[in-house]
C-alpha cells in the first residue's frame, strides 16, 4: 500500500509499505477512506518529538472501511463505516472503566519509555513516536486497529466522511478543553491558538454555556474563521494580549484561559528568545510562553485548560501566580472514546456542522505538500483532508 | 554476605526472624528495603520452615567469595515490582501463574517451563544471546493458594535465583495488587555479565516488562504488540 512516511526533519514522504495485518485476536484492518493532518503532526514534522524513526507511518485521524476482523472482534462486521480514536484503548482497565480512555494502561507498548520520563504511561497513540508505542499511523491506505472492539464507532448512513472524520481527534479535542474550563453562566473563555483544536473550543464553549469567547492568534484567516464561530479576537502581533484581556473583562481577567497551542507557541522579547535557545540546544523541549501568559491573564480563582501538547520539562512557570491566585488546571490528551457517541448526536442534530474547518481536500501523493503549506499556514490552510483513494486533479 | 545470620544464629532469633520476614513478604510494605541485607533465598526458606541447606546460606566464605565481595561483584540482583490487576480476583491470577508452563507467554526472556509431574519441581530454558540458551531447575518452597507462591533453584544452577509471586486484593473495586521479588545471584561472582546475558542492560525494566505483559494478557485478553506492522524505509 502507500503510506506517508515520516523521512527526518521536515521531511516526510509517500512510500509504497507492506499491507498491514492482524496482529492481535482484538484488531482490525480498516481501508481508508478520509484521513487529516493534525497540529500535533506538525510537532513531529518538526522533529520536536524524540523517538520518532525514520519509516514511521504517521497520522491518527482516520476513518474508513472495516475490511479485515480478528477472530475476536463481534461489534462491527466487515464493510461497516467506521471513525477511529486516535488513542488506542483496551476497555477493561482500571482508567477506561472510569471513561480516561487516553490514560489507558494497556496499550502503550514502550510503555518503560514514558514510564522512565513520566512516571506513568498514558495510552498508546497511532503514529505518534515510539515512546507512544510506535503504532504504524493512518495517513496510509491502510491501518491496522488495535482492541477494535472498543475503539471503533459505526457511522449511521446519510453522513458524509467529511462530517464525521473529525470525530476521531479534534472535535473532541476542543470539546473537551471547553469542558475543563468548567464554564459557569456569564463566563468569558480566552483561547489562546485558532487551529483546529481553538477553532473547535470555540464553538464547544458556546455549546456549553459561555457568554463571550475572547480567542488570540496572529493568523488573520484564523482570526476571521474564530469570529464567524462567534468570538472576539485579539491578534498577538497587534496588541499586547494580557493588558487587551483585562482591558475588555473590566479588569477582571477571563473565568477561563485556555492554551490551544502547546509546546510550539511563538514568542515575543526576551522570553521568546529564552525559550527557542533553550529549545534548540534540548535543555527544554516545550516553548510555554502561552502557558505563562494564560495563568497571568486568568481570574483570580479561575480555571486554566491545557489541550496543546507538551512532552518535556517548561522553564519559568509562574507557579507563585498559579498558587496565589488559586487556580485550577485540567488537561490532557482527549478521552475521544468518551466523547464519539455524544458528539456524534450533536452532528446529527445540526448543532455544529464540522466541516467548516477544512480548507483542502488532498489526495494522499500530495501529504509532503499539505505539510508544508499547513506547518507555513501557506494557501489560507487550516484543516487538511487525504483521500487516498483521489487523483491529483 | 550470610555470615551476621549464621554466626548469631541462636534458636530464639531464628524464631522472630522468620515472624519478621513472613510479615514483610505477607505484608504490605517494600520487601526489599525491609530484608536490607539479608538474603531472599535465606528469608523464603525460613518461612517455609526450610533448612537453609542451600548454597551460600549457612556456610562460610571461601577465599573466591571474599575476593568477588571486595570487588563487589558478589551483590545479588534484586528486583522488587508491582501491578494492579483490574476485574480479576486474586484465585484468577494465581491459578494461571501457578501453572508456570504459562509463564512465557508473557515474560519474554524465558524458552519454556517444564513442571515435572507429582514433583514441586520444575524446568526452565532461558534465551540468551546468540541463540543460545540457560537452564536451571527450580523448585516450589511455599505455596499458599490464591496468595503466594515462592520458589527458588536447586543446586547447580549458573544464576542462582529465587523469588516470590504475591497476590492482593485491592480495596473493593481497585483489582488485586500483584508484586514479584526476585533474587539473582552467582555462585563465586560474575553476576553482572551473567544477568546481563539472561536480561540484557535492564534487568529491572524487563521484570516489569514481564509483569506489564502479565497484567495485558489478564485484563485485555493479549499482549498489545506493534512486532510485524509495517512501516517504510528505517534510513
Ligand atoms: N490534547 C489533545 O488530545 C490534543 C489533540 C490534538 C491536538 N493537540 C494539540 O493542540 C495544539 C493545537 O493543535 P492545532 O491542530 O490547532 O494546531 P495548529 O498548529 O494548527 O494551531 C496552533 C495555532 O496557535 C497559534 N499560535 C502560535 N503561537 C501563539 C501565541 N503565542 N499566541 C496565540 N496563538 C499562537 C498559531 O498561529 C496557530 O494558528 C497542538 O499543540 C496540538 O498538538 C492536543
Ligand atoms: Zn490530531
Ligand atoms: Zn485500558
Amino acid at each position: 500500500m502507500r503510506a506517508l512516511c515520516w523521512q527526518g526533519n521536515n521531511k516526510v514522504g509517500v512510500e509504497t509499505v507492506p499491507d498491514p495485518k492482524i496482529l492481535n485476536p482484538r484488531d482490525a484492518i480498516i481501508k481508508i477512506t478520509s484521513t487529516a493532518i493534525c497540529g500535533s503532526d506538525l510537532h513531529l514534522y518538526a522533529g520536536m518529538i524524540p523517538t520518532v524513526q525514520k519509516g514511521d507511518i504517521i497520522g491518527h485521524e482516520f476513518m474508513g472501511e472495516v475490511v479485515e476482523l480478528g477472530s475476536k472482534v463481534n461489534n462491527v462486521k466487515i464493510g461497516d463505516r467506521v471513525v477511529v480514536p486516535f488513542s488506542i484503548a483496551c476497555g477493561s482497565c482500571f482508567f477506561c472503566n472510569r471513561d480516561l480512555w487516553s490514560l489507558c494502561d494497556n496499550s502503550n507498548t514502550n510503555a518503560w519509555i514514558a514510564e522512565t520520563a513520566m512516571g506513568h504511561t498514558p495510552s498508546g497513540i497511532y503514529g505518534y513516536a515510539h515512546a507512544l508505542g510506535g503504532y504504524a499511523g493512518g495517513q496510509a491506505e491502510y491501518a491496522r486497529v488495535p482492541f477494535a472492539d472498543t475503539g471503533l464507532l459505526k457511522i449511521p448512513d446519510g453522513l458524509t466522511d467529511e462530517q464525521v472524520i473529525f470525530l476521531t481527534d479534534i472535535f473532541p479535542t476542543g470539546y473537551m478543553a471547553a469542558e475543563n474550563c468548567n464554564i459557569q453562566p456569564g463566563d468569558t473563555v480566552a483561547i489562546w491558538g485558532c487551529g483546529p483544536i481553538g477553532q473547535f473550543a470555540i464553538r464547544s464553549a458556546f455549546m456549553l454555556g459561555a457568554e463571550r469567547v475572547i480567542a488570540i492568534d496572529r493568523v488573520p484567516e484564523r482570526l476571521a474563521m474564530a469570529r464567524a464561530g462567534g468570538a472576539e479576537t485579539l491578534n498577538f502581533d497587534e496588541v499586547e494580549v494580557g493588558e487587551a484581556l483585562k482591558e475588555m473583562t473590566g479588569g477582571r481577567g477571563p473565568d477561563s484561559a485556555m492554551d490551544a497551542v502547546g509546546m510550539e507557541a511563538h514568542g515575543k522579547g526576551f522570553e521568546g528568545l529564552y525559550d527557542k535557545v533553550m529549545q534548540t540546544v534540548k535543555i527544554q523541549l516545550d516553548r510555554a510562553n502561552v502557558l505563562r501568559q494564560a495563568i497571568v491573564a486568568v481570574r483570580k480563582g479561575g480555571t486554566v485548560s491545557l489541550p496543546g501538547d507538551y512532552i518535556g520539562l517548561v522553564d519559568q512557570v509562574p507557579m507563585g501566580a498559579f498558587m496565589n491566585k488559586g487556580l485550577t488546571m485540567k488537561t490532557g490528551q482527549t478521552h475521544i472514546h468518551k466523547y464519539l457517541r455524544p458528539l456524534l448526536d450533536r452532528v446529527q442534530k445540526g448543532d455544529i456542522d464540522p466541516t467548516f474547518i477544512i480548507t483542502h481536500i488532498l489526495p494522499l501523493e500530495q501529504a509532503p505538500h499539505g505539510y508544508e503549506i499547513f506547518q507555513q499556514k501557506k494557501d489560507s490552510c487550516i484543516k487538511i483532508v487525504l483521500k487516498p483513494g483521489l487523483v491529483a486533479a | 554476605m550470610e555470615i551476621k545470620s549464621s554466626g548469631t544464629g541462636s534458636s530464639s532469633e531464628n524464631f522472630s526472624d522468620t515472624e519478621r520476614w513472613g510479615s514483610l513478604i505477607t505484608g504490605g510494605a517494600l520487601v526489599l528495603s525491609g530484608l536490607s541485607q539479608r538474603s531472599l533465598r535465606g528469608a523464603l526458606m525460613a518461612i517455609a520452615g526450610g533448612t537453609l541447606a542451600y548454597h551460600g546460606v549457612a556456610g562460610q566464605k571461601s577465599l573466591q567469595d571474599t575476593v568477588t565481595a571486595a570487588t563487589g561483584l558478589d551483590k545479588p540482583l534484586r528486583v522488587e515490582k508491582t501491578v494492579t490487576i483490574q476485574n480479576k480476583s486474586a484465585a484468577e491470577l494465581y491459578q494461571y501463574w501457578h501453572n508456570f508452563e504459562n509463564l512465557p507467554t508473557f515474560m519474554k526472556h524465558l524458552k519454556s517451563v517444564t513442571v515435572m509431574t507429582s514433583t514441586n519441581r520444575s524446568h526452565w530454558v532461558a534465551n540468551a544471546p546468540l541463540g543460545n540458551s540457560v537452564e536451571w531447575d527450580a523448585e516450589v518452597v511455599n505455596d499458599l493458594e490464591n496468595q503466594l507462591i515462592s520458589w527458588a533453584s536447586l543446586p547447580g544452577a549458573t544464576v542462582e535465583n529465587s523469588g516470590f509471586v504475591r497476590f492482593q486484593a485491592a480495596p473493593p473495586g481497585r483489582g488485586t495488587e500483584v508484586k514479584v521479588v526476585l533474587e539473582y545471584s552467582v555462585p563465586g561472582g560474575g553476576l553482572t555479565a551473567a544477568i546481563a546475558s539472561l536480561f540484557g542492560e535492564n534487568p529491572e525494566q524487563q521484570v516489569g516488562d514481564d509483569l506489564r505483559r502479565f497484567k495485558m494478557l489478564m485484563e485485555t485478553g493479549e499482549i498489545a504488540t506493534t512486532e510485524g506492522q509495517s512501516c517504510g524505509r528505517r534510513s
